[in-house]
């Protein structure tokens, strides 16, 4: 792989980082606070891109002096009075890179792992996976984490009060009647149909990256329509029930929700948690 | 060859998205990209500092920062790695730039096992993770400082220089300093950048592959808990900001597991490994990260005793 190959590559590379960080994009795929940086390591692509393609595009129209560019001027120049004297040229100040490199072949072998970079901006311009949804949910199970009752504040206030999937589950599983009582609770998650035939709202937490996201899923029973597709996102309005079900996946506590009212939404601007 | 081999991927666009509708698929190319998106800030930014360190810091400088004796630099090249903020990925490149740039490898590779587990964001994390266990951040930092001056001093004693492949690939002899800055970044960038897509590659298919269940039958065995959580850590390769968060989801599992997966999860992964490969040679990786796996669960299992 020579220079010009690795500069199309992260040229590549960066164009795919900005196109999805300047995008919502990014968010099917990373923490929100993620984008600054996302933003910048893409400019630092493309700033190493244009500083490995400049010379080479110099470099192959090397007989027309065309620059302004000062320190590229003064390497041509250098350059020309190295065809004067041509002990002196072991280095190409045009391009900046050991000349002798390219014709006797001693140079660095590239690996071929680098085209390896090609897969990441494939898939992001090509293909743009979704977020993950109910097929990664089913893989994985519910993940709360265990919390004494008296951390709850209480419900803010509302009718319906609008929760956090977590908010609730958690509330739900710890503080149980304690914490929710007989308020009406608005909650908005993807649908997900566990192998018993359940239908489970579910929703994603991620921390980092999809990597590590984890589901929380919440039991719906009640007042449901036929045909709820997987993947579909709903805002549901419901109940706290004392009903608990287990994870078949890790058998941690799955709260019901007794469901009053259910519409499909468009799916949010950030799909996790 | 690469201009065509776009316009055939471009052109059978449709077939390769049909292909990927799958849900399973689906899931593995969103956690594959998505592990690669995350890490790349961090390695572009450790491939920037390590250009920096190799053209614009002197070797003096190292020299004089460092202890002479390189059984005393490696305890303060471990401690160094609290100034270096953010995950694995970009300490890589860093330590190679380090060990071109003369520091004793046994220092080098101190920091890049301490630096991902210790720096204070990552610590902060683990506090919010496990808000009723402060022993945790506490193990977390007393482990991984230990363990990374053990591998600094095991190679001090047995490593052998020529486990490592030559570093000086790139010949920035006679250019200029910003020339050589360029050619740092665009050799690290695209050697360092590939092994993290193969440990991507490698770890998506595992994180949508190995059943959940699996790993329910053993968080009761005491033993093979600990086994089981440090395999996992190698194996998910989660950036060391987020793994705090699910080893909290992982409550089944003894604390000195979780432990455990915290302190193996930084210095050991498929992504990680991969890299070292790229960057210090495949003898290198195949000798350096089991011995560290081994001595970061020993470690982890005799502070986890004692602290947790």
């Amino acid at each position: 792989m020579n220079r010009a190959v690795q500069g199309v590559i992260l040229l590549l590379l960066g164009g795919a980082v900005l196109r999805i960080s300047l995008t919502d994009m990014y968010l099917r795929y990373v923490r929100d606070g993620l984008r600054p940086f996302l933003i910048a390591s893409g400019l630092v692509l493309l700033a190493v891109s244009a500083a490995t393609l400049w010379p080479e595009l110099v470099h192959r129209k090397a007989g027309q002096p065309t620059h302004r560019d000062p320190e590229q001027s003064r390497g041509q120049d250098m350059e020309r009075s190295g065809h004067r004297n041509p002990e002196q040229g072991q280095v190409d100040p045009g391009t900046g890179y050991d000349r002798p490199a390219q014709h006797n072949h001693h140079s660095h072998r590239e690996p071929v792992v680098s085209w390896l970079l090609l897969l990441p901006v494939l898939a992001l311009l090509l293909v743009a996976p979704p977020a993950l949804g109910s097929d990664a949910a089913s893989r994985t199970g519910s993940a709360l984490s265990t919390r004494a009752a008296s951390d709850f504040p209480p419900l803010p206030a509302g009718d319906p009060v609008v929760l956090s999937v977590l908010d609730y589950a958690t509330r739900a599983v710890f503080g149980g009647d304690r914490s929710l009582g007989n308020r009406r609770v608005q909650l908005s998650g993807f649908i997900m149909r566990g192998g018993d035939g359940q239908i489970y709202l579910a929703r994603m937490i991620m921390t980092c990256c999809a990597a590590d996201a984890r589901p929380i899923k919440v039991a719906l029973m009640g007042n449901l329509p036929d045909r709820l597709a997987m993947d579909s996102w709903v805002e549901v309005i419901g109940r706290y029930s004392p009903d608990i079900t287990e994870d078949e996946i890790n058998g941690e506590a799955i709260p019901f929700l007794e469901v009053e009212q259910i519409r499909t939404i468009p799916a949010p601007r950030n799909q996790y948690e | 060859m690469l201009a065509g081999g776009l316009v055939l991927v471009v052109l059978f666009r449709d077939r390769l998205e049909a292909l990927l509708a799958t849900p399973g698929l689906q899931t593995w190319t969103t956690v594959f990209v998505s592990i690669v998106v995350q890490a790349l800030p961090f390695l572009v930014f450790g491939v920037v500092l390590s250009a920096v360190i190799a053209v614009f810091v002197p070797a003096s400088f190292f020299a004089q920062v460092l202890p002479s004796r390189p059984a005393l630099a490696v305890p303060v090249a471990s401690g160094a790695g609290v100034v270096l903020p953010g995950c694995e990925c970009g300490s890589v490149p860093i330590a190679g730039a380090l060990v071109r740039r003369g520091v004793p490898p046994a220092a080098a590779f101190a920091f890049l096992l301490a630096a991902p587990a210790i720096n204070p964001i990552v610590l902060v994390a683990t506090a919010v993770a496990f808000p009723a266990e402060p022993g945790m951040v506490v193990g977390r930092f007393v482990t991984s400082l230990v363990v990374a001056m053990i591998m600094g001093w095991l190679w001090l004693r047995w490593g052998r220089a020529d486990w490592i492949k030559p570093l000086q690939r790139l010949n920035l002899d006679g250019l200029s300093r910003w020339q050589a800055f360029w050619a740092s970044c665009r050799h690290d960038l695209t050697h360092a950048g590939g092994f993290l897509v193969v440990g991507g590659l490698a770890a998506a298919t595992i994180n949508v592959m190995v059943p959940a269940e699996w790993l329910q039958a053993l968080a009761g065995q005491p033993v093979l808990s600990v086994l089981a959580l440090a395999g996992l850590a190698v194996l998910l390769s989660i950036c060391s900001e987020a793994d705090a968060f699910v080893a909290a989801s992982l409550s089944e599992f003894s604390l000195t597991a979780r432990l455990t997966f915290l302190v193996v999860g930084p210095m050991v992964d498929l992504k990680l490994v991969a890299m070292q490969a790229g960057v210090f040679g495949r003898g290198f990786a195949a000798r350096f990260a089991p011995a560290t796996c081994a001595v970061a669960v020993l470690v982890s299992v005799l502070v986890g005793v004692v602290v947790l």
